[in-house]
């Protein structure tokens, strides 16, 4: 993290090394933040955008996997709109493979950032209650924190509508809240989800309206938590729909800011780690 | 005259097995016997050696790659396929490309059959055009050129009036209809049933209710029209609960499962195995169980392998995106024999669901070890362990969830007409 705050901002952890980034979906935060990770590490960083790979004319992820093998890459970034398809990758090369978010099924990397944003701002992991709010069904990120929050122990409280929470989410150890503020109550950490319209088949909720007047965070719903609650978002932002746009702002609140930073330093760590042994 | 002499005879009609004898003359059986069958001179014997005989297996539904997907299955592939499992009937699935929705390509399909396989072919013909829900197809012209059920597959009629009226006229022809009951909205898009796993896993789930629903309309349509009617998979306690009420009610209605719904359980796909890709998709252990029972209690009265060759190419690929199915005409016996040796079912009532009540549905005179049926066996030993390697299978296709499993139970030798068409020696 201190690499991050310098003004020479490099070091040789992985200099030789090549890092392919292969994104099927839209990023800005998640591409950019692994391009500069590795490239801060001094990693051979190269990216493949879907639009412009032979995916485009019909190769399937497995040779597209088999044919950047054969390049020899340490480490391979993928993202993609199926869930299981860093796994499928995973089987198929010889390389380290970092998932960086698979349909609605996980986004390891984002909740590594989350926790050592939350660490930062509170000292500690330990006993600390956190609310995760929103778009549960089509969130990878919040299937991820879950896991990782409800190993360090952590009370996971659930907060959405109905139609937005996957079935049997309750089995996974966590609290599961229909009203915005009742679930808030006396919380330290509040997670916003993007509403993911993208994902969304067969009539989830009404309006956008509706959704921000139940679910929206703002000041006044924020006050239902901790005096010294702290709001994060994975991004990217829909303000006026999750989250109010000067809430968002407010530095003494939101450190949405801060998860980007520490997104650079945890993937940083993650490649590091991933690169010691080869 | 054939003899097959000292075989532990499995009668899935009386329920019983016993050791004994079978005679067999121009393709049919002539004596069942506990005694010794005198032999005319120049009658072949062919020595059981104390392995189980049994009704040659009748399987439905079994999906082959002709006309129009050749590369992922043949008559001859299947034929072998079937041959080496034990199956001597295949009722045949019409979701072929084209599909088989009007004599001519029905006359055609049967044509190739005839010339590439020995095992019998009894194929369906769709209930309407291009499986579309739409237009019914001409049934009495299809039944004249052989079909034997009526089926739009994994397409469900979603227009009530159009289904109401396949099954009116079905009823006249006294023409079976065979359904897939998913409330195709309810199900639409999903790869996995609604539970813990597919949420961890962040596939889309289809509740099992899906299937009530489907399994609702069709029985409702069935008690308006009074039409003959098979669902292919009832694979829930859902489904079981609204299927029991229907039969009790006396509709002429049944239904079947997929080998692989009873032996395998969601938890099975692991980390994304597309060989566990099915349709439905493969449900909770206490759905399982519940099935189980519900085969016991005589209300799932047909056990198929629901074969569905798929190409290594369209399973090759994130979970969402595979095809669905999976093949089983060469492990059906094997996999249902995990019942048998869990203590769950008997083999009469294996070779019941398997044969016996197959064959009774569709109007075959297969299925039983009595005077007069065709002498269609599978000779096995049910102990024979092994550990199934998907290359050895003979489908051209090899996309089999119970590859690097260990099964137990192997065919020895499979007769059609009085036929040996496969030997294991």
């Amino acid at each position: 993290m201190n690499l991050n705050r310098q003004s020479v901002k490099q070091s040789t952890e992985l200099g030789g090394k090549t890092q392919i980034n292969i994104f099927f979906e839209n990023s800005t935060r998640t591409q950019a933040s692994f391009e500069l990770a590795g490239k801060r590490l001094g990693a051979d960083v190269m990216n493949l955008g879907v639009n412009t790979s032979s995916v485009g004319k019909g190769e399937t992820l497995i040779d597209t996997a088999l044919t950047l093998n054969a390049m020899k890459p340490d480490i391979l970034v993928i993202r993609h709109p199926s869930s299981g398809a860093a796994n499928l990758l995973a089987d198929k090369v010889h390389c380290s493979v970092i998932n960086a978010g698979d349909g609605t099924h996980e986004h390891p990397t984002q909740a590594l950032l989350d926790a050592l944003t939350i660490k930062r701002r509170r000292k500690t992991l330990a006993g600390l209650k956190i609310a995760i709010c929103g778009d549960i069904k089509h969130s990878r990120v919040a299937r991820s924190n879950i896991l990782l929050l409800g190993k360090m122990g952590n009370l996971v409280r659930l907060i959405g509508p109905r139609t937005l929470m996957p079935s049997q989410i309750h089995e996974l150890g966590v609290e599961i809240y229909h009203d915005l503020e009742d679930g808030l109550r006396g919380v330290d950490v509040v997670m916003m989800l993007r509403l993911q319209h993208e994902r969304m088949t067969g009539s989830l909720i009404p309006s956008v309206r509706e959704y921000y007047k139940t679910y929206g965070l703002n000041f006044e719903k924020l006050q239902a938590a901790k005096k010294d609650a702290i709001v994060m978002h994975p991004g990217p932002m829909n303000r006026g729909i999750e989250i109010d746009g000067n809430l968002a702002d407010d530095i003494n609140r939101s450190v949405i800011q801060n998860q980007v930073e520490f997104g650079v330093a945890t993937r940083m760590a993650v490649m590091c780690l991933l690169c010691q042994d080869t | 005259m054939q003899i097959y002499s000292n075989a532990k005879i499995v009668d899935p009609e009386k329920g019983k097995v016993f050791t004994g004898n079978v005679a067999v003359s121009e393709g049919l059986i002539v004596e069942v016997s506990r005694n010794r069958i005198e032999a005319p001179d120049n009658s072949v014997v062919i020595d059981c050696g104390s392995h189980f005989l049994a009704p040659g297996i009748v399987d439905f539904g079994v999906k082959i790659g002709e006309p129009g997907e050749r590369h992922k299955e043949s008559f001859r592939t299947a034929g072998l396929a079937a041959a080496m499992g034990g199956v001597t009937s295949m009722i045949t699935r019409p979701d072929t490309s084209p599909s088989i929705d009007n004599p001519e390509t029905l006359e055609f399909f049967t044509r190739r059959a005839h010339s590439a396989t020995e095992i019998r072919i009894y194929p369906m013909a769709t209930l309407t055009k291009q499986r579309l829900g739409e237009q019914m197809t001409e049934i009495s012209l299809l039944l004249d050129a052989g079909a034997v059920g009526f089926t739009d597959c994994d397409s469900f009629i979603v227009n009530s009036k159009v289904m109401a009226h396949c099954l009116e006229y079905c009823s006249q022809n006294k023409a079976l209809v065979i359904g897939h009951p998913q409330d195709p909205w309810l199900s639409g898009g999903a790869s996995a049933t609604s539970g813990k796993f597919a949420t961890l896993k962040g596939l889309e789930g289809v509740s099992p209710i899906a299937e009530r629903m489907g399994l609702e309309r069709d029985l409702s349509l069935v008690e308006l029209t009074g039409a003959g009617y098979h669902a292919d998979q009832v694979t829930t306690r859902a489904g079981l609960d609204v299927l029991e009420e229907s039969i009790g009610k006396g509709h002429n209605v049944s239904a079947g499962i997929s080998v692989h719904h009873l032996t395998l359980n969601d938890l099975d796909v692991g980390e994304y195995r597309t060989f566990f890709k099915i349709k439905p998709p493969l449900r909770s252990e206490e759905d399982r169980c519940h099935v189980i029972e519900g085969l016991k209690r005589g209300v799932i009265t047909i056990v198929c392998s629901m074969h569905t060759p798929q190409d290594e190419e369209s399973k090759r690929k994130p979970f969402d995106e595979a095809a669905s199915g999976a093949v089983g005409l060469q492990t059906l016996l094997p996999a249902i024999l995990r019942l048998y040796h869990s203590g769950e079912l008997d083999l009469p009532l294996i070779f019941k669901t398997l044969s016996y009540n197959p064959a009774q549905r569709f109007g075959l005179n297969a299925g039983k070890m009595s005077k007069g049926c065709q002498a269609d066996f599978v000779l096995f030993d049910p102990n024979y362990p092994f550990i199934l390697d998907r290359a050895t299978l003979a489908s051209k296709s090899k996309n089999t969830p119970f590859d690097g499993q260990t099964l137990q139970g192997r065919v020895l030798k499979t007769i059609v007409g009085g036929k040996i068409v496969f030997s294991q020696d």
